[in-house]
């Protein structure tokens, strides 16, 4: 019997990606130059973050059309972004045949309230977590994958790095902790208490989680990668850096060997100019993409 | 004690290391040419196949990779790490390494939705291997020293050719280690180094 979206299916394809950089595209000459450079995954989508942010407005599923020219351009896997909460949006990208669906706090939420039960579909979804509690509800729900939020489009590092360091601590924090602890932790991080128990059986989260929100340089992903992500997501930092390929390529090599920092300094030469930055404390509060999702 | 080396440039690579070490052998990662001198055997591990030939070339793994295939020391490709083995992938003008006799088809199972896992019949084992397999490739043609050691929905999935084990599953995903063990029975005694 052949059994299709089960959870080994669908965790197990995040799983080939680890160790890789999957790369925000709008087109398919975009989705071209991430696959030449080594992505792993591509992310197809209207307008990278930074772009999102400057525009405003409502920021939707991308025209199908990208989705389908993206598809068609690349061997690699395809992801779109969903909003947070719209089972349409997830279903239509599902029929499409998409890879893997993020959904995504850099959409305007379509729920304030409820995420998708991710669960119910045959394709896996990556979401976005802060800390700990947030991550064990979207597995609660059904995600396959995880990835840090950071702050999207802004090319600092910043809100990545406080992200992933606050989920790894939780976790170590879970697998030292006494058994007779874990149900008060559950309820202090509104989590599930099996899901804690699976946490301090493995050692580590269940599924594959991995840094967004700032990457900018081959160094930001190779410290990412040092703190302990599964892989890295960059959104606007390629595309929107003075020369994409050189950027891709050498995020991609920063990312596999992290701890070869004279060949970071080499990679890191003569790239020039990476995104513009912006300065977290500069983003009004509800400007701010990591407070989307609970 | 055996050591087997996995190709760590990216993909599944912790989930073969743990294998290895689970059947009793030493399990090494290998990031750079010189890592693979002193092995007795190599894992090409899934993951993305392009990004992985593209770390290769990168990193002059091309030559090193095909001279330990001279050798004559085991090799075994799950996935990604069989499109790199194939001697031909249908659609390609060339194959990565070429060392094994075989033709492969990328994602020829589908995309995402379409991965599944099934119990597979393989040759060798004494009951069934519960597989999965993600984006899979499959080989359309097996030379004739290739013996095919199992076919799914009238697919080849995994074969042997010489020292070159291939599949299009991933064993590494599943607690169920025969494979592996297969693939370290493989070592002949006089490739292996002597270690006390």
């Amino acid at each position: 019997m052949n059994q299709q979206g089960t959870n080994r299916v669908k965790r197990g394809m995040a799983e080939m990606q680890k160790g890789g950089v999957i790369m925000d595209v709008v087109n398919a000459e975009q989705a071209r130059i991430a696959e030449a450079a080594g992505a792993t995954a591509v992310m197809a989508l209207e307008r990278v973050p930074s772009d999102i942010r400057r525009d405003g407005g409502v920021a939707r599923m991308a025209d199908p059309r990208i989705t389908e020219e993206v598809m068609k351009a690349v061997s690699i896997p395809v992801m779109a972004k969903a909003r947070i909460g719209h089972i349409v949006e997830a279903r239509v990208l599902e029929a499409m045949g998409v890879d893997y669906i993020d959904e995504s706090e850099v959409l305007t939420p379509a729920d304030e309230e409820f995420h998708l039960l991710k669960e119910r579909y045959t394709v896996p979804f990556v979401c976005g977590c802060r800390n700990l509690g947030e991550a064990a509800r979207r597995i609660g729900e059904g995600a396959s994958m995880l990835r840090t939020k950071g702050e999207p489009g802004t090319g600092n590092i910043v809100e990545a790095v406080r992200h992933l360091r606050q989920v790894n601590s939780e976790v170590l924090k879970v697998v030292h902790m006494s058994e007779d602890e874990l149900m008060t932790e559950a309820r202090n991080l509104g989590a599930s208490y099996e899901f804690l128990r699976e946490v301090k059986s493995l050692g580590r989260l269940p599924v594959v989680n991995f840094a967004a929100g700032g990457v900018a340089t081959p160094a930001d992903a190779a410290l990412m990668m040092e703190l302990g992500a599964d892989g890295v997501f960059v959104g606007s930092g390629i595309f929107k850096s003075e020369s994409p390929e050189k950027f891709a390529r050498a995020i991609v090599e920063a990312t596999t060997h992290y701890q070869d920092y004279q060949l970071i300094a080499e990679l890191s030469k003569n790239l020039g100019i990476a995104m513009q930055g912006i300065e977290i404390s500069t983003i009004a509060a509800g400007e701010r993409m990591q407070e989307r999702g609970w | 004690m055996k050591r087997i080396g996995v190709l760590a440039l990216q993909g599944a690579v912790r989930e073969h290391l743990q294998t290895i070490e689970a059947c009793g052998a030493k399990a090494v990662p290998v990031k750079k040419p010189a890592e693979l001198l002193d092995l007795d055997a190599l894992v090409l591990p899934g993951g993305e196949s392009t990004t992985m030939r593209r770390l290769i070339d990168r990193y002059r793994f091309m030559d090193p990779l095909r001279d330990f295939a001279e050798t004559g020391k085991p090799m075994f490709g799950t996935c990604a790490g069989l499109i790199l083995l194939a001697g031909e992938v249908a659609g390609y003008e060339e194959p990565h390494l070429g060392v094994m006799d075989v033709k492969v088809e990328r994602n020829s199972f589908g995309r995402q939705i379409d991965s599944f896992e099934a119990d597979l019949e393989i040759k060798g084992l004494d009951a069934p291997f519960n597989a999965v397999f993600i984006r899979a490739p499959h080989i359309i043609s097996a030379g004739p020293d290739t013996e095919v050691l199992c076919e799914y929905d009238g697919k080849i999935v995994m074969a042997r050719n010489a020292q070159f084990l291939g599949c299009s599953f991933h064993p590494e995903l599943t607690l169920d280690h025969r494979i592996t063990d297969y693939f370290i029975n493989m070592i002949s005694v006089e490739h292996q180094s002597i270690t006390i």
